[in-house]
């Protein structure tokens, strides 16, 4: 009989193969363990459109291709914001929520006066706009295993040098002029918008699955920065939070072995 | 020169249709359609007196442009379909309807030193999503694709959030930012949250429709 399945959804601009480490830990302890790459990422088809609804929707198309029973689901960073909202749009389909540091909060948002606001946003829309100009014709810039490690290692300062060369070999393809990451070159960090870090955390209380949330609380650039106090008033009754004061914003792949003894313990035996 | 003709613009993977509904020269003004709805193949009445050319863009998934695979709408993606015919036309008017009155404000606020003026009128996708996120809510299963008008658009499109002061941030640049004593004419008559709160902006005209057009044709 097939072990019983656990669905992992991956942050922004990483692929499901950065759960290497961490997911082998959940398969041998008992689950199946299924992650995907988002569209645009790792060896996902790119797309014309990209948006949350639309990661949304490819987040339940996953799920349907695995169970129509409800099953425990992992996400880290915007997978964990994905999947709260798939949790709460669908709760029969989820038995178990796993929120890996994906829970933005206010202290995430810059605070910033509204005329500093209006300049600031100009300039950012506006090189959006430029970028969305030249999006057609780009590609990665291609480089050595170390160079494109490198580069990585710049968003993800803590991480090892060892383990981003590893995701270079995995997150990117080997071409004649050296090695580019796969994700789609017209995808872009950053972003801007109308959404607000509480109106993502108004889902919480409703959730009525038992919920599990694992922040790192070192601050890092792609963090969130939230802490325990920013999501406490808003946790469904009988939430779980841990606080990893020495690790950042990637703690399966910081601590794999201490956050999968986490999931372990909390989704419970198997079944 | 004649209208009749269409232009097709990129925007990344996106074929846009660029239609030409009356040639001429000095600025352009550039119609923006509602949601659902594609370009009309003339000039309306209530623009008739624009003194320069008048191009009408369908946006991504409408009209003749071209209809993605899996959706992924928002509204500042459409105000990148305006900004890639803007990159072909050169500094324009705007006149929107609807959704395209919304991604006209976008626009506006966006690239002010191109959008010289902006019109916003009533029509299809005016209201959007309201002001907060509703229940949350998938689509059940892939929907087929039919369109244009592209059926991922219509959903989408009808559920983006549009805060007041989201908007409004919008309006001030377009009025910080473009040097024009009047950034903004206001002729719909609907007022969703969004539009009540740029109407009172400064720089914000409330004109009737028929005089719209004729406040950015100087």
């Amino acid at each position: 009989m097939e072990a019983p399945p656990v669905v992992l959804a991956h942050g922004g601009f990483d692929f499901a193969r950065t759960f290497d480490v961490f997911a082998p830990m959940l398969a041998q302890a008992g689950w199946r363990v299924v992650a995907w790459d988002q569209r645009g990422h790792g060896d996902s088809e790119h797309t014309a459109l990209y948006s949350w609804e639309a990661d949304l929707r490819d987040a339940v198309a996953v799920v349907d291709s695995v169970s129509s029973d409800p099953l425990p689901i992992v996400g880290h960073s915007k997978g964990g914001g994905i999947t709260v909202q798939f949790a709460a749009a669908l709760p029969h389909r989820v038995s178990h929520l796993v929120n890996l540091d994906g829970l933005p909060s206010r202290r995430s948002m810059p605070d910033v006066p509204d005329h500093e606001r209006t300049k600031l946003m100009a300039g950012d829309l506006g090189s959006w706009l430029d970028f969305r100009r030249s999006a057609l014709g780009r590609s990665r810039k291609p480089g050595t295993i170390d160079e494109l490690a490198e580069r990585r290692g710049r968003m993800n300062p803590r991480l090892s040098r060892e383990w981003l060369r590893y995701l270079v070999t995995v997150g990117g393809r080997k071409d004649a002029d050296g090695w580019r990451w796969k994700i789609d070159p017209a995808l872009r960090m950053g972003g801007f918008g109308p959404w607000r870090a509480q109106w993502a955390m108004a889902r919480l209380p409703g959730l009525s699955m038992p919920l599990l949330a694992v922040l790192g609380l070192q601050p890092e650039a792609m963090g969130s920065g939230t802490l325990p106090i920013d999501i406490e008033p808003s946790l469904p009754p009988g939430a779980h939070v841990v606080g990893m004061d020495d690790t950042g914003h990637f703690v399966h792949i910081e601590q794999p072995r201490r956050v999968a003894d986490l999931v372990l313990d909390f989704l419970g035996t198997p079944v | 020169m004649s209208g009749g003709a269409t232009v097709t613009v990129r925007h990344s993977r996106v074929e846009l249709a660029l239609h030409r509904l009356r040639g001429g020269d000095g600025r352009p003004l550039l119609h923006l359609h509602g949601l659902g709805e594609r370009s009309p193949t003339a000039v309306p009445d209530h623009l008739a007196d624009w003194p320069g050319p008048v191009w009408a863009l369908d946006f991504t998934g409408h009209g003749a442009s071209s209809v993605p695979v899996g959706g992924g709408y928002f509204c500042e993606l459409l105000m990148a379909d305006v900004d890639a015919a803007l990159a072909h036309l050169g500094p324009s008017t705007l006149y929107g309807r609807g959704l395209g009155a919304y991604v006209a404000l976008l626009t506006a606020g966006a690239r002010p030193e191109l959008v010289r003026g902006a019109i916003l009128d009533d029509g299809p996708g005016l209201r959007g999503g309201g002001t907060e996120p509703t229940t949350p809510y998938v689509l059940p299963e892939a929907l087929e694709t039919p369109g244009p008008p592209d059926p991922y658009a219509l959903f989408e499109l009808s559920h983006d959030v549009r805060p007041a002061d989201y908007a409004t941030t919008y309006a001030r640049q377009a009025a910080t930012l473009s040097g024009l004593d009047v950034a903004l004419a206001v002729c719909a008559r609907v007022r969703p949250p969004w539009l009540s709160a740029v109407a009172t902006e400064p720089g914000v005209r409330e004109v009737d429709r028929a005089g719209a057009a004729a406040l950015f044709a100087g």
